[in-house]
Parts: structure tokens; sequence; C-alpha cells
């Protein structure tokens, strides 16, 4: 059971991180990485999202959709939209603060291909409710992680004497693809 | 005055007009939700047969791979922790938990076949597992899916010498070694790809080890 | 319920529509998305799907295939029902139209391309989130004529499949030795794996982005050479 979790949590992680293995959530990856505190909010937010996505998801596999399997696609994206919303509500009211520093990206997460997929991952991989919040915690920790390793090298990027061909996006891909890399060492991580 | 009268009358209007906008608001994506409903149920229900007919026919290919063409099959399911003839109640007898029994063409059972994963290099490695019961002595495995290394873990499929040890070897439990082995429970695993040689081995004893006592209470309360 | 329009012009030609694109011929409209606004390339839409269904030359067909379709039929139902959908929930009808279509093609590949379907994944599923579909129901075909808001879902399906298939096409190559899994070099040839997994990816597209970065450059101090 513990090590069935372990695994669920490290290999979403690590060895198959959202962004830099499963290309999911990409455009904050390469919109907004600007500067690594923004990337840490915006991971953190991601996060939240992705754990109420996966009560959602699990709440309307279970209850909800075993009838009406095509529904599906149309479920998540309403459903999770307006959870988003309802707990953003909330969290303006009773923690104005933590709104403050993460409010603002609620409402643009909730049309990132993240939070689908991992509502979509966790349907096919038959996730139970306890299952999909580890896959959740674990894949917002991933993006978190990327998020903040890509700000840091774009910080220093910014001072560094780029050749004008790839001063755009053929650097930051290249950076990307190194990353990638480095994340495929975990590999074999989860056998033992 | 009437000037007044004017100004006073187009909020009027506004205010009217928005709250019969709200209105249309919802009949409208009502109406669209409705539509999209209707149109997706037709399309499922054609579609329907054809999926479940390939998702069976997947499970059953697999079957008859690994446990060399038997003239019949049987399908028990998983109800509780028993085996039984007939799917849990309510349960979609494709997605339920299932062992198939392979009999040759004089009836006489050949072995199992079940579904089992474990973590491999990269993520789940899933098989289908063939096996004996009585004498925990291996048919065959397939895999169902599996994101190894392209080139090295992806071996377990495109190398046939790999596969091709396992028939006959006994799970007691089954055993890798780097160098080629005349043991009877050890297989030789695949140069560079050793993490998803061992996964191949750890499903199919994590297969042995749970279905056999699963098998044994059923054959044993005189079901055949 | 139509009614309620009040700007229900009775002459020929288009109402308009705040921010609508300038009228232009019809293929250009089409071109517009394979070359100038290519959504891969130039806007740097739907990425995600250009890496991660593009290990394979079919994987990326098959991709192409279905965006084009939701794309081209979301376009249409978007624009014929350009004054019908209030402004306040046109983004919660467009998602609801192109969920729908997505929906269909999912279940079709699953029905009919059974194999196609499950190396895709949840990858057609994803579509919906797609910026390229959703981009053009809000920015284009929201706001014309059927038959514009059509061209332009077209060119810009075909710029997105060109876009896909090359990227799929060098990294199946390069990566596995073979196009449309036919072995293009002979047993000798050692297929750098790196390339069809997913820092192979991101390269690839890195490569991608350099040439065009070359490509600008090379324009720009040849016509510095022209102006002086």
């Amino acid at each position: 059971m513990i090590s069935n979790l372990a695994w669920i949590f490290f290999s979403t992680l690590l060895i198959n991180n959202f962004t830099l293995a499963m290309f999911l959530g990409l455009c904050p990856f390469f919109g907004v990485t600007r500067s690594v505190d923004t990337g840490w909010r915006l991971g953190a937010a991601n996060t939240f999202v992705l754990v109420i996505t996966s009560i959602s998801a699990w709440a309307l596999n279970t209850y909800v959709l075993v009838s009406a399997p095509y529904l599906r696609t149309i479920a998540f994206i309403v459903v999770i939209a307006s959870m988003v919303q309802i707990v953003e509500m909330v969290i303006k009211k009773t923690l104005p603060t933590l709104f403050r520093e993460l409010g603002i990206y609620l409402p643009l997460i909730t049309t990132n291909c993240a939070i689908l997929g991992l509502a979509l991952f966790q349907t096919t991989r038959k996730y139970t409710l306890l299952e999909g919040i580890v896959f959740a915690i674990g894949a917002g920790l991933g993006l978190t992680l990327a998020l903040s390793l890509m700000a840091s090298i774009r910080e220093r990027m910014d001072v560094a004497d780029v050749p004008a061909l790839a001063r755009r996006m053929g650097l930051v891909m290249i950076i990307a693809s190194c990353l990638s890399m480095a994340f495929m060492g975990f590999a074999g991580m989860g056998s033992g | 005055m009437s000037g007044h009268e004017h100004s006073h009358g187009a909020p009027e209007a506004a205010v009217v007009d928005a709250g019969s906008s709200s209105v249309r608001l919802i009949a409208t994506l009502a109406m669209f939700g409705a539509l999209a409903g209707g149109i997706l149920a037709f399309t499922y229900q054609k579609t329907l047969p054809p999926i479940r007919k390939f998702a069976g026919e997947r499970v059953e290919v697999a079957v008859r791979e690994v446990l060399g063409s038997p003239a019949k099959l049987d399908t028990l399911f998983l109800v509780g922790d028993k085996l039984s003839k007939t799917p849990p109640p309510g349960a979609d007898p494709l997605e339920a938990v299932k062992v198939f029994i392979g009999f040759d063409a004089s009836g006489a059972p050949i072995g199992v076949a079940v579904e089992e994963k474990a973590p491999g290099f990269s993520s789940d490695v899933v098989l289908m597992v063939g096996f004996n019961p009585q004498t925990s002595a291996l048919t065959g495995f397939k895999v169902l899916a599996q994101t190894e290394t392209p080139g090295l873990g992806d071996k377990i499929i495109k190398d046939s010498s790999f596969a091709r040890q396992f028939p006959g070897k006994l799970v007691t439990p089954l055993k890798g070694d780097k160098s080629a082995t005349s043991d009877p429970s050890t297989v030789q695993t695949i140069t560079g790809a050793t993490i998803t040689s061992k996964a191949v081995i750890k499903v199919i004893n994590k297969a042995v080890e749970t279905w056999k006592p699963r098998l044994d209470a059923y054959a044993k309360e005189g079901g055949k | 319920m139509t009614a309620i329009h009040v700007d229900a012009a009775p002459d020929a030609t288009e109402p308009i529509v705040p921010g609508a694109p300038p009228p232009q011929p019809l293929w250009l409209d089409f071109w517009r998305g394979i070359a100038e606004d290519n959504p891969v390339m130039i806007q740097m839409l739907g990425l995600c799907p250009s890496m991660a269904v593009s290990n394979s030359l079919e994987n990326g067909i098959g991709m192409s295939a279905a965006v084009i379709f939701v794309l081209v039929c979301s376009s249409l139902l978007v624009s014929l029902l350009r004054k019908v959908i209030p402004g306040e929930v046109r983004l919660a009808s467009y998602i609801l139209i192109i969920a729908t279509f997505v929906t269909i093609s999912d279940l079709v590949m699953q029905a009919y391309f059974p194999a196609l379907s499950k190396t895709l994944g949840p990858f057609v599923p994803l579509i919906v989130v797609n910026c390229i579909i959703l981009g053009r129901a809000e920015a284009f075909a929201g706001k014309v004529k059927p038959v514009r808001a059509v061209a332009d879902a077209f060119g810009m399906g075909v710029g997105f499949t060109l876009a896909l298939c090359t990227i799929a096409a060098f990294r199946e190559v390069v990566g596995n030795g073979t196009l449309l899994n036919h072995p293009l070099f002979g047993p000798n040839y050692e297929p750098w794996n790196f390339m069809i997994m997913p820092p192979g990816g991101f390269l690839t597209m890195g490569l991608m982005f350099l040439v065009m970065g070359w490509w600008g450059e090379r324009q720009k101090s040849k016509r510095a050479e022209v102006t002086p």
C-alpha cells in the first residue's frame, strides 16, 4: 500500500514529470517562467488546483459518469472550472493573504492541459481517491520543480550573451531538453 | 421635460434587457448542453460495439498466445477474495478482475492466464502471465503495456530470445541472472535492461504468488 | 429568441463586428495559417501535442487528422451560431462545442483505429484545451461568415499538420531509422533512440526554432544590405 503510493508519487514527481516527460503544462513553463518567485507561486497554485481536480474527477467517475462515460471530457472541463471558481471565492473570503499570493493564477490554470491531463490519466489508470490525491500532489510538485528550475536558468540567461538566432525560443527549448534528459536519470528508482 | 423622460427611459430599458438576457444566457447554454449530450449519446451507441469487441479481442489474443493456443477457454471472476464463474453483481465483465483457464483438445487443463503489473524502469509494466497452477511452471508471457526505454527496455518485446526462455521455468520464485544459466527457475536478463528484465520477473512472481492460492482454494472447493 | 438582435442590418454586406478581421481573399485566409501565422512555428500554440505525440509519423498523422476535424467542425458551427450565442457566454459555448467534437473524434478513433487510439491515449481528449482551436473560435470564426471561418480553420489545421508531421518524421527517421514503420537505412544503422524519447522532442523543437531564427537573421541582414 505505502510502497504503491510512494511509487505513484515519485514516478509522477521525477520520472514521468508532467512538464519534462509528458509535455503537459508547457504554456506556463515557457510563458511565465521569468522569475523564480513567480515560478514557485504558480507551481503552488497549480498543485492546489490539481488536488481539487483529482477529487472532483474521482467523484465524477464514481458517482456520475458510470452510466455516461461519453460525457467525460465535457463533465471534467465544466466541473473543474466551476470547482476552481468556488474554491477561489472561498479562499478570497477566508484566507485573503493566500489569495493575494496565488489568486491571480487560479483562473488561468483552469485551462491548462496539465489539469485535464491529470483527470484523464487518473481515469485510465483507475486510481482510487487516495491514489488520485497522491498522484495530484506528485504532479503539482513536479510542475513546481520544473517551473522553478527553468525560471532560475532563465534569470541567468537574461544577462548572458546569447547569439541573436537563439534569443527567442530556440535556446529555451534546448535547455528544456537538457532538463528533461537530467530527469530521465531518475528512471529505475522505482524497482528495488 | 420630455428630454428628462427620455433619459430616464433608456437605462430602464437596459435593465429589462439585462434581465431577459440572463435568462437567455442560461437557456442558450442549457440548449447547447442538451444538444451536445444527445449527439454524444448517439455517437457512443454507434461506436460502443466495435470498441468493446476490440477490447475483448485484445485480451483474448494475449491469453491464447501465453497459453499456446488452447482449444477451449474458461473465465473465472474474482468476487471478494474467491473465484466465481459469474462476475460480481453490477460489474462489467470486460472490466472485472478475472483469470482465464485454458484446456487442450482432450479437455485437460493447460494452465491459467492473468493480468498483472509492477513498476518497471520508467512506469508500470503490464503483462499477461500464463502458468500452470499445479506445478508453478510458466507457459509464457505477453507485454500488454510498457513505456520502457526504446532500444533497451523494449527488448522485452522485440528481443524474442528473452521471451523464449520463459516457458517451462518454475516460479519458486523466478530469479534473474546476468549470465546464461540452465537453472530451472532462473532466466538470463537483457544486457543494458537489467531493471526492465527484473520488472518482468517481478510481475510474474507477483502473478503466481497472488493467484495460485486463489486457484488452489477454488480447486479444493470442487470447482474445475 | 433571435428577435433581441438590435443591429439586424438588412444590407447584404457583413455587419461590422468589433475586432473582426479585415476582409481579404479567401485563399489568404487559408494561406495565413500555413505560413505567416503558422500556429506551431509562429504563434507557438499547441506545443504540447506537437512534442508529445511526434515520436512517430503515424502518431503525428493521426493527431493531425483529429485536430483538423475538430478545428474545421467547431469553427463552422461557431460561425453559423455567431448571432445566436450571447457574448457573455460565448467562451463556455465554444468550449462545449469543441468538447463535443473532440469526444466524437475520440470515440470514432477508439472504435475504428484502436491501436492508434491506444498510443495517443489521453492526448486526443486533450485537444479540448489546445489553444489553437479556442483561439480561432474566439479571434476569427465567431466574427466572420462560415466560408471564411472554414477556410481559416482548414489553413490553421494544415499549418499544424505540416509542423507536427515534419517534427514527427524527423524524430522517427533519426530516432528509429524508420518512416511510417518502414526501415530506411538497413540493419547497420544504429538508431539514435534519444530522439524518440521526451528530451528528443524538446531538442527537435529547439533545433527547428534555431533554424527559423537563423533564417530570420539572414533576411534581416539582407534587407539591411539593400536599404543603404
